[in-house]
């Protein structure tokens, strides 16, 4: 190939690239249940984004919530000052609600980032490298995979509490303990996600003419190989953020997650079960954040789910 | 191969599996200070007044691979620890509540196929139109709604609001307890739907069915979610196949066409997930049995959970992991029974 040819194909690259990126959003646009998704998603990050205004916190960290108001025992209906009411020990459910969000996008970061460039590694790795080392990373989440996903992050959880850490991700060791135990759930998937990309790149003539160029192994790996597997696993791994947060929620609901006054949706439902024995008479309790981890999880599974036809090339252009 | 051979090497391949579950549950016990995971090896609550004689008799200072070997030998004998919230060995407890469990589970478990399968049929025969909407956004519904929050709302409509039933697994379970001491009420085999009628008390089964049913709700509502998306998918996939065509130019009708056709084939992947659902059911239903206050195997984990009951959570970990895997046994053999062709790949 000369090398006029060669400027020429790399400058229909991006243009390519920008053909189905229109492609992809027209497609968005005739689906609208992908199109409530994303507002919805867009509607939690502008909350993210107004959380100083809309309830600025009163204390040194943020996540914990204000127990303001008057100290009686039962929560307080909502009103003006406390807009979706009070909860266990009068904390405030808005306040909660508003943070819960930025710390459910931070739980979700946290735990999609570090999972992904776990499996990317490994899975780049077993991939790449295959043999022995491949048999036992393999094996290994066939393991993990043999267990219901919530029990075995229950487990982990006990037993990473009384690990002390060299380093603290939220302040919290039992919130630490919960993030570093849906990492550890959750790498296997991206790791089979990714070794299946990269075995199918692997054969590609164009690794094999690095290969025979001579290039070093990290090269054809970072160069070659990375960036045609990655894209997949970004996509599904950002698409698991509802999914994530709901099991952290979980963990939190079951008394395992969050600390009492943290901002965290699970710990708001998890006082309400205090609250549930009177009927709907403490109605707030529930409903609200509640209503804040349903929309949220439904928001980034309709975003998921359109994408997943979208992007899937069987159904593409159908 | 032969379905029998099939089968023997399908046990055969169990044993490394099952030893795998044991050497993660070894490691996640590793990472706990020798002194708090000497509860494992205790098996009668003197024991726990004497934790280091504990740590020395068994080894908790040893290197690595000899604690390995005396906890496989402990797990083989059937020691899975003393649960120092609850007071009793562990597998004692998990076996006194695995009926709850397993009523529940097999109970809602034919609601949720069944209903999974014919709303995912009705979806994929009506593409795009108003049933298939209607799967989709039930689908989507299901898998976004916390099952701890539709319980919530459950709970204080119909026991607190409406009080039309309670929680837990009968209304008065010390009326219950005091007759089984007084020797009333037999315990046959622990399934409360079962002994009732062993018993002849009709009243206390229908208590029973009646505190059964706000959980199943949530369950058929939760877990249906991807039976329908599974059985939607798998459905569209053999209705576009060459010879649904062919049956449907024959002259036979649609209606045959589909039930017969399309979905005997469209089911085998439904198999696979029902099995998986039935087998995660059976290894506990943390949430739902939380919520419900309802006395399985998963509520017992998870209340021990709280207190850093390691014993407890390390124990039902394994025990959920050998069901699903059993669970996941099954459903090949059964495949392999239904279709030849995995038998000889």
């Amino acid at each position: 190939m000369s090398s006029k040819e060669e400027v020429k194909k790399s400058a229909k690259t991006p243009n390519l690239m920008v053909k189905e990126l229109k492609f992809t959003l027209k497609k968005m646009r005739d689906t609208p249940l992908s199109l409530i998704g994303l507002s919805l998603v867009i509607f939690f990050l502008l909350i993210c984004a107004l959380a100083p205004v809309l309830a600025p916190p009163k204390w040194y960290d943020p996540f914990r919530i204000p127990s303001t108001g008057t100290y009686g025992r039962e929560p307080e209906p909502p009103s003006a000052e406390h807009l979706f009411g009070t909860t266990s020990y009068q904390t405030d459910i808005f306040y909660g609600c508003i943070w819960g969000t930025i710390h459910a996008f931070r739980l979700g970061l946290v735990i999609v980032i570090t999972s992904v460039v776990v499996g990317l590694a490994l899975g780049l790795i077993a991939g790449y490298y295959g043999g022995i080392v491949d048999e036992i990373l393999m094996r290994f989440t066939d393991i993990i995979f043999a267990f219901p996903s919530l029990i075995l992050i229950m487990a982990l959880v006990v037993a990473l509490q009384t690990v002390t850490l060299p380093f603290t991700l939220t302040g919290y060791t039992r919130l630490d303990a919960c993030i570093i135990g849906i990492v550890l759930v959750g790498w296997p998937g991206y790791t089979r996600l990714i070794r299946g990309e990269v075995l199918r790149v692997k054969t590609e003539d164009y690794v094999e003419a690095a290969k025979a160029s001579g290039a070093s192994d990290l090269r054809i790996i970072f160069k070659h190989i990375l960036p045609n597997t990655i894209y997949p696993v970004i996509i599904v791994a950002s698409l698991d953020f509802g999914t994530i947060v709901l099991l952290a929620a979980a963990l939190s609901f079951l008394g395992l997650g969050a600390p009492g006054d943290y901002a965290d949706w699970g710990q708001l439902i998890y006082h309400s079960m205090d609250w549930v024995s009177s009927g709907l008479r403490y109605w707030w309790t529930y409903t609200f954040p509640g209503l804040f981890i349903m929309l949220f999880c439904l928001g980034w599974n309709l975003l998921g789910d359109a994408f997943r036809d979208i992007l899937d090339p069987l159904y593409r252009r159908k | 191969m032969g379905l029998r051979e099939y089968i023997i090497r399908r046990l055969l391949l169990l044993i490394p599996t099952m030893l795998g579950v044991v050497v993660l549950i070894f490691a996640v016990l590793q990472m706990i200070p020798p002194e708090l995971r000497a509860v494992i090896y205790v098996t009668n609550p003197r024991q726990l007044q004497d934790i280091p004689n504990i740590v020395r008799e068994y080894g908790l200072d040893r290197p690595v691979w000899e604690q390995f070997i005396t906890y496989l030998t402990e797990v083989l004998h059937g020691n899975f620890g003393y649960s120092v919230y609850y007071r009793q060995p562990v597998l004692e407890g998990l076996l006194r509540r695995f009926p709850a469990t397993v009523e529940i589970a097999l109970l809602s478990s034919p609601f949720i196929i069944f209903f999974g399968i014919w709303l995912g049929t009705t979806a994929a025969v009506h593409r795009d139109k108003i049933p298939d909407h209607v799967s989709r956004v039930m689908s989507i519904v299901g898998t976004s709604l916390p099952s701890f929050l539709l319980g919530i709302v459950l709970i204080a409509i119909f026991v607190a609001q409406l009080r039309l039933t309670t929680v837990g697994r009968v209304t008065n379970i010390g009326t219950l307890l005091l007759r089984i001491k007084n020797g009333t009420y037999h315990e046959f085999t622990g399934f409360l739907l079962i002994d009732s009628l062993l018993n002849g008390d009709f009243l206390l089964f229908v208590d029973v069915v009646k505190h059964l049913i706000l959980p199943m709700i949530v369950l058929v509502f939760i877990q249906s979610a991807t039976m329908v998306r599974v059985t939607r998918s798998s459905m569209l996939e053999a209705l576009g196949k060459t010879y649904i065509v062919a049956a449907r130019a024959k002259g036979l009708s649609k209606k045959e066409v589909i039930y017969k056709h399309a979905r005997r084939n469209a089911l085998i992947p439904v198999i696979t997930i029902s099995g998986l659902l039935v087998g995660g059911m059976l290894g506990g239903l943390i949430i739902t049995e939380t919520v419900f206050n309802f006395p399985g195997v998963g509520s017992y984990a998870a209340q021990a959970a709280q207190s850093f009951d390691v014993s407890v959570v390390t124990a039902y970990a394994m025990f959920s992991a050998i069901i699903f895997v059993l669970a996941n046994l099954i459903v090949d053999i059964l495949y392999a029974y239904i279709d030849p062709r995995i038998r000889l790949g």
